[in-house]
């Protein structure tokens, strides 16, 4: 295994799901129910089975819109306000109407999720206003029941090959390169639409431990998807609005404000203090905890030791075996008990996310990108908050979308030179004797994105984080050396890193105006109340750079009272209470 | 450039004497999300599984699908 083969085949499908963790695996399920007749691959850089955010289940649903509960409109609101008001509500009414359905097939599924004494679904609150949050009794099985269904739908599924590219035609999808992780040989894809659920770009900042794989999102999620897009011409939007989370220190993962918090557990400074109203995470509740961790109070911790043991043992059930299970590791090592102590907090490296924040790939309320017969869907499509059941109703939204497109379309022809290319590109590193190795390019990179993009954002950090990536970057075109097929992968990710580091300069300098609390607090700028309210777009200019332009906020569909707008403004408790 | 190799204590670690790799199991090394494991021969002519690459997400599916109980995910070390 992993020595380098020569090879490449080449393979059509009508829809071609790229990423099988979340989002992927329900696109690939509904467009196969719609039409059986039809072809639909799922394909996947790791093995679906057990890929993914989800992949060793989740504990619970962190935005259902659920009858008797809430309401479409009060979500898309919540939402709205949430992110600043920058928001086409059109994708989020979209997600709020058709997720209960989805809930009720993931039911059928054998997914469980909890219900009172009355039979009735038992949401907890969490968000500043609804109340939204599920939990799943069975969570630890999700991935498994997914698979099943997948497997009697008679799916397609290829494990380990990487996307590395999109084929497009005009302004058209055409299909995807690929790249055997394990081999080297390449793949290629004819497709009538794609499917992008490739995930978050989880390694762009580098953890504070400085272990590259130590990242919040599944570390297999580096970025593919935006690069990808980006490189066929796809909008990207609102990029500046990194995903930033707070997250229990050095292990990195959620503590989770989500199962603590509807449980009475909540976060606290050094002294033990609340100082946020609410522990949703939103940019505005991520500033306070930056000043907080910043000022003399810090750090930050949360605060579970008040509460009684069967509530104790009750969390600790659910964060020792879902989720990121080792958890339970970590804690023992450092001799943390829930009971005595409380759990030393600190933020995450950057990223860009939609599930967590705003930022991804452009897309309506079909998961349509700004390329035809090219959809996204799942945390780099940007249906803001969108979460899990984003990733699955949005999914399920595009994978019944493409199949209708697909039926009305031809394969589109594309440039056998573009195949050339991407093959020389993909196999430069292999053509040295010896040089830079992968890891070396991505710590550098993600090193340089920590120093100088991460906020608090200053325009002339910025302005050398572009120059030093140039550099990087031309050590990567010219010097990059890999050994073997696993290691190819390797620079393969290092290069979307890189892009994506150049992306999250670009569009954090091209937006002057400071918006949603710390995820783009520009502190060289006053906030300027006139330009400020609109979408920022990223595209893949003529001199082959990123550039960017503002596009309107779509007209509401629900409406905002004035008074209402501001409700995530103010998230540090006063002292009055 | 000239390259050194710099050792690195991994995180996953194989009980060979559990581990049924010689029959022909590659659990482990399908599910993992990072692709790190691998099977290997050991003086003794048996084979087993192990980690081959330090980029691990300490995630856990390779310890939890193993049939015989022979991995143990540990937390890297630096962040343990
Ligand atoms: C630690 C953690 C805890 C969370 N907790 C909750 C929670 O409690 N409740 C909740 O609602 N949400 C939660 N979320 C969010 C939720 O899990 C995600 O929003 C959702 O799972 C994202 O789905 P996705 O399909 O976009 O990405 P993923 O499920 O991560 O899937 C992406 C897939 O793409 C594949 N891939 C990546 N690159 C390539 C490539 N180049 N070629 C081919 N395949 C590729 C990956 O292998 C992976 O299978 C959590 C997320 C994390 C990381
Ligand atoms: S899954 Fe267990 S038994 Fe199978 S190869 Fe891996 S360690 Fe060995
Ligand atoms: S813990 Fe996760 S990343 Fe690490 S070896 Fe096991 S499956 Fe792979």
């Amino acid at each position: 295994m992993d020595e380098i083969k020569e090879g490449i085949e080449q393979i059509e499908c009508d829809v071609l799901v790229i990423g099988g963790g979340t989002a992927g695996p329900m696109a690939a399920l509904k467009a196969k129910r719609k039409n059986p007749k039809a072809n639909v691959i799922l394909l996947d850089k790791a093995n679906v089975k057990r890929s993914g955010a989800i992949s060793m289940g989740m504990d619970g649903l962190n935005n259902s819109v659920i009858p008797g509960y809430a309401t479409p409109e009060q979500y898309t609101k919540e939402i709205t306000i949430a992110n600043d008001g920058i928001c086409d509500q059109a994708a989020v009414y979209r997600y709020a109407e058709e997720c209960y359905g989805i809930i009720q097939e993931l039911d059928s599924f054998g997914i469980r999720f909890q219900k009172d004494n009355n039979g009735e679904y038992d949401v907890k609150k969490v968000h500043h206003i609804g109340t939204y949050v599920l939990p799943m009794p069975n969570g630890d099985t999700v991935k498994k029941a997914l698979y099943r269904q997948l497997r009697k739908s008679r799916i397609n599924i290829v494990n380990r090959y990487m996307a590395t590219r999109l084929l497009t035609s005009g302004d058209r999808v055409a299909g995807a390169i690929c790249v055997n992780t394990r081999s080297a040989e390449f793949l290629v894809v004819k497709a009538k639409a794609v499917i992008m659920c490739l995930g978050a770009a989880g390694r762009l900042g580098l953890p504070t431990s400085g272990y590259l794989y130590g990242t919040y999102e599944n570390a297999a999620n580096s970025g593919e998807g935006y690069a990808m897009a980006y490189h066929a011409g796809a909008a990207l939007a609102n990029l500046e609005c990194y995903q930033i989370n707070p997250l229990i220190k050095d292990y990195n993962g959620p503590a989770c404000a989500y199962v603590a918090g509807p449980l009475g557990g909540y976060t606290t400074n050094a002294g033990g203090d609340r100082f946020i109203e609410c522990d949703y995470w939103s940019g505005q509740m991520m500033q306070e905890f930056y000043d907080e961790l910043q000022s003399g109070n810090g750090p930050v911790f949360l605060k579970l030791n008040h509460l009684a043991e069967e509530t104790i043992s009750e969390i600790e059930r659910i964060l020792h075996i879902v989720e990121r299970p080792t958890r339970g590791h970590f804690h023992e090592g450092r001799g943390t008990d829930y009971r005595k102590q409380m759990i030393e907090m600190h933020i995450s490296e950057i990223g860009f996310c939609s599930g967590h924040s705003a930022s991804g790939v452009y897309v309506d309320e079909n998961a349509r990108t700004t390329i035809k017969g090219l959809y996204a869907a799942g945390d780099m499509a940007n249906v803001p908050h969108n979460y899990m059941l984003g990733a699955f109703t949005n999914g399920a939204i595009a994978g019944e979308d493409a199949i209708d497109y697909a039926a009305d379309v031809d394969f589109a022809a594309f440039d056998e030179a573009d195949i050339l290319a991407e093959k020389t590109r993909v196999l430069a590193p292999t053509r040295r004797d010896d040089g830079v190795p992968p890891n070396q390019i991505e710590y550098k990179t993600r090193r340089l994105v920590n120093d100088y993009l991460q906020p608090p954002k200053v325009t002339a950090k910025m302005e050398l984080a572009q120059q030093r990536l140039a550099e990087v970057r031309d050590d990567m075109n010219n010097a990059m050396y890999v050994s073997n097929a696993h290691e190819l992968m390797r620079s393969l990710e290092a290069a979307s890193i890189l892009d994506c580091a150049d992306m999250a300069a670009h569009a954090s300098l091209y937006r002057t105006e400071s918006r949603w609390g710390l995820y783009h607090n520009r502190v060289d700028y006053e906030r300027n109340d006139k330009d400020w309210f609109c979408h920022t777009l990223l595209t893949k200019g003529k001199n082959n750079s990123p550039t960017s332009r503002k596009e309107a906020v779509k007209p509401y569909i629900v409406d905002i009272a004035d008074d209402e707008k501001d409700a995530y403004n103010h998230q540090r408790v006063t002292a009055a209470e | 450039m000239p390259l050194a190799q710099s050792s690195t204590s991994v995180p996953v670690v194989v009980n060979d004497d559990l581990c049924i790799a010689d029959k022909g199991c590659t659990v482990c090394v399908e599910v993992c999300p990072l692709d790190v494991l691998r099977i290997t021969d050991m003086a003794d002519g048996r084979k087993t599984a192990h980690m081959e690459y330090d980029e691990c997400w300490y995630c856990m599916p390779c310890e939890a699908d193993c049939p015989t109980g022979a991995v143990k995910v540990n937390l890297p070390y630096l962040l343990k």
